[in-house]
């Protein structure tokens, strides 16, 4: 059952997402306003919605798992890097084409948006985290270290969020420079728009299971090293 | 919990007074930091009145990263912390204690580096309460940050170059918030600069309770 | 007589390496136990075990009645621990370092003074600030803390280790003071002729387990011979 489930997720995520770009790209019609510059609304906000809300909510709610006494298991763990990590990846994802989005709109290629700098500030916190992850030290010890920092990133996402939401409706007189980028959705688009939606979101659980199939591969890979280390140390004792 | 955290606090400011590090390292190199910020900026007068909130909150999260690497070391070698750890203090006294320090040595810069911007940039404030206000609650967030992002870290040999990384994004909205309230303080009216006061407020608390709540865990081995 | 420390094939693993690879010992309160062995044998680990520091991976431990790992934090309190670095802080005095430790430890620290006495910390060294002091006043200010601790458990780490003549027989009074005081006292060495005539017993260890367990040189008071 699990191998079937493993073997499909891979092309029917694939698959989901070519059927939304062949939709996206021929099939909806341009926006009245935007014209055919529309159709990355059905790849930003997606990617967007998988960077900050299912990548670092799933690290967050993993962490909390793992710092919890009674759910304690080192596969929070695992599942809370390759979150971040496949995370960092849409993050970076969501900025590039949020910028794509703006250029022709805007003319610049980034603005302080409040959403392109809560994302780009999103993208910082999950580097940190990376970079924790990679100094050396028991596993156990890296794990709760690691949890603990993604708390903290949780915790302060919401703060940053408002406050630069209200740092940006300072500037809200400049509208030239911060349109409403959302345009009308109706019918086929929305349809299309969903399926965006649940299209990135699969691709996002396909490639977090297979960083953390890779993760625990690697662990085990180390404990067998430890049971080895265990019976040579002994025999330093046997002179 | 409270009297461990007196101790501690003890302990870190006698030993800082020893030491005397934030006051010939720390107050430097925010002094500098300004300066050269003057530097990049240019001369001209008004636009570093302008800016000078934004610089000054630069300038004070800059220097409380080194003053958090300092709160750190006064932790001392390994052999210290493990001794620390058999003492069997209470790691929500200890937190509270560090915090508690560190807290009173970013207020003493906060004056420091206030003065500075009056005198460099020729700021003039308008709401004494605001800016006070927020400088307190300001120093307590980042203190706290400070010393759970230390005790993070620590350890970790790449600290030096590893909490700044880690800490700086964390204080993003102190650094917005606590600009805003300096320009609504710089303003004739408090403005909207109570809703920014009310950010510093949230943040100072939530990690605060997180610090207590977590740094035992964090600690243990 | 009282068990102190009961170590069943315990296991500590620090990174991805066993230190501890399967330890049994057995001390009773008021003895002394002392741990020869060569570098990267694993005494320093034991010791870090004892004090509830290092984690307990695989067997049983029971120590002044604490099992392990569950009750490391209480164990802590109970035990003294004094390594090559002291662990106190540098820029504090002698005085203020153990008066900071022994309120810490919920210890009245009116008792400070008196044991800076009994190592030899006075007058113009008892106001210099720790880190202007040689390594073997700092050490005498570790047993000054101990002393003043006085703690179940002794852990000691080579405590006789680039110490002058005098400082030497002084650990040696210490040590016999505190298991007659019925502490019990676990202190690793190199140097057998001088860490043997205390000792109870003589736990040898090598590849992170102990390989070797004998009689010490320890006069025996009520000359009942113990069971190894």
């Amino acid at each position: 059952m699990r191998h079937t489930l493993d073997k499909l997720l891979g092309p029917v995520s694939v698959a989901l997402v070519a059927i939304t770009v062949w939709l996206g790209l021929f099939v909806t019609p341009p926006d009245a306003q935007q014209g055919d510059l529309v159709r990355l609304v059905y790849i930003h906000p997606a990617l967007a919605w998988v960077a900050l809300y299912v990548a670092f909510g799933m690290a967050a709610v993993c962490s909390l798992l793992y710092l919890w006494p009674r759910t304690r298991s080192m596969v929070f763990d695992r599942l809370a890097a390759s979150a971040v990590e496949v995370g960092v990846v849409f993050t970076v994802l969501t900025l590039i084409t949020g910028s794509i989005w703006g250029r022709p709109t805007w003319g610049v290629w980034w603005t302080w948006d409040a959403r392109l700098t809560s994302t780009a500030l999103l993208g910082v916190l999950f580097i940190g985290y990376l970079a924790l992850r990679r100094v050396p030290a028991e596993p156990h010890i890296r794990a709760r270290r690691c949890a603990v920092a993604a708390l903290f990133a949780a915790v302060d996402v919401p703060i940053v969020h408002f406050s630069v939401v209200w740092w940006q409706t300072l500037h809200q007189g400049a509208t030239v420079l911060n349109p409403n980028l959302t345009p009308t959705i109706h019918g086929l688009m929305a349809w299309t728009l969903l399926l965006s939606f649940v299209a990135f979101t699969l691709v996002f659980v396909w490639m977090v299971i297979a960083r953390y199939r890779l993760e625990t591969l690697r662990e085990e890979g180390e404990d067998v090293e430890l049971a080895e280390a265990l019976v040579a140390r002994r025999s330093e004792g046997v002179s | 919990m409270w009297r461990d955290a007196m101790l501690v606090a003890e302990r870190d400011l006698r030993i800082e007074m020893r030491s005397k590090v934030a006051l010939w390292q720390v107050v430097p190199f925010a002094i500098l930091v300004l300066l050269l910020f003057a530097f990049a900026l240019g001369p001209g007068p008004a636009l570093l009145k302008e800016s000078a909130p934004g610089l000054f909150w630069l300038a004070l999260l800059f220097s409380s990263v080194l003053a958090a690497q300092r709160s750190l070391a006064i932790e001392g070698s390994d052999a210290t912390r493990e001794s620390t750890r058999l003492m069997g203090l209470d790691p929500a006294g200890i937190f509270l204690g560090k915090t508690l320090a560190l807290t009173g040595e970013l207020i003493a810069l906060e004056i420091v580096l206030m003065a500075g911007v009056i005198l460099l940039f020729h700021v003039v404030v308008g709401t004494w309460w605001l800016l006070v206000a927020s400088l307190l609650v300001a120093a307590l967030g980042l203190s706290a940050v400070s010393v759970l992002y230390g005790s993070l870290a620590g350890g970790a040999r790449m600290r030096a170059t590893l909490l700044p990384v880690l800490v700086l994004p964390i204080l993003a909205p102190v650094l917005i918030a606590g600009a805003r309230c300096f320009a609504s303080a710089m303003a004739n009216g408090p403005g909207l600069g109570g809703r920014w006061l009310s950010v510093l407020c949230v943040f100072a608390a939530v990690y605060l309770v997180l610090g207590i709540v977590l740094y035992g865990p964090m600690e243990e081995s | 007589m009282a068990s102190a420390i009961q170590l069943r094939s315990a296991v500590s693993v620090a990174g991805r390496f066993p230190v501890l690879a399967g330890v049994d010992l057995d001390l009773d309160a008021g003895r002394v136990c002392v741990v020869l062995g060569s570098n990267g044998a694993g005494k320093t680990s034991l010791l870090k075990l004892l004090a509830g520091l290092a984690p307990l991976s695989e067997g049983s431990a029971s120590i002044l009645g604490y099992a392990l790992p569950s009750d490391a934090r209480p164990l802590r309190r109970q035990v003294g621990l004094l390594g090559h670095d002291v662990g106190l802080y540098d820029e504090l005095q002698p005085e203020e370092n153990l008066r900071f430790a022994l309120r810490a430890a919920r210890v009245d620290p009116a008792r400070a003074p008196g044991a800076l006495e009994r190592t030899g910390i006075t007058g113009r060294l008892a106001s210099t600030p720790l880190g202007s002091l040689s390594a073997g006043q700092r050490r005498r200010v570790g047993l000054a803390l101990l002393v003043a601790r006085r703690p179940r458990l002794w852990l000691l780490d080579e405590p006789h280790a680039s110490l002058d003549a005098e400082t030497r027989s002084l650990v040696g009074e210490l040590v016999e003071e505190a298991a007659a005081g019925g502490a019990a006292v676990v202190a690793t060495s190199h140097e057998p002729e001088l860490a043997v005539p205390m000792a109870d017993h003589v736990a040898t260890m090598a590849g992170g387990v102990v390989v070797d367990l004998v009689t010490g040189g320890r006069p025996r008071i009520d000359g009942v011979p113990d069971v190894a």
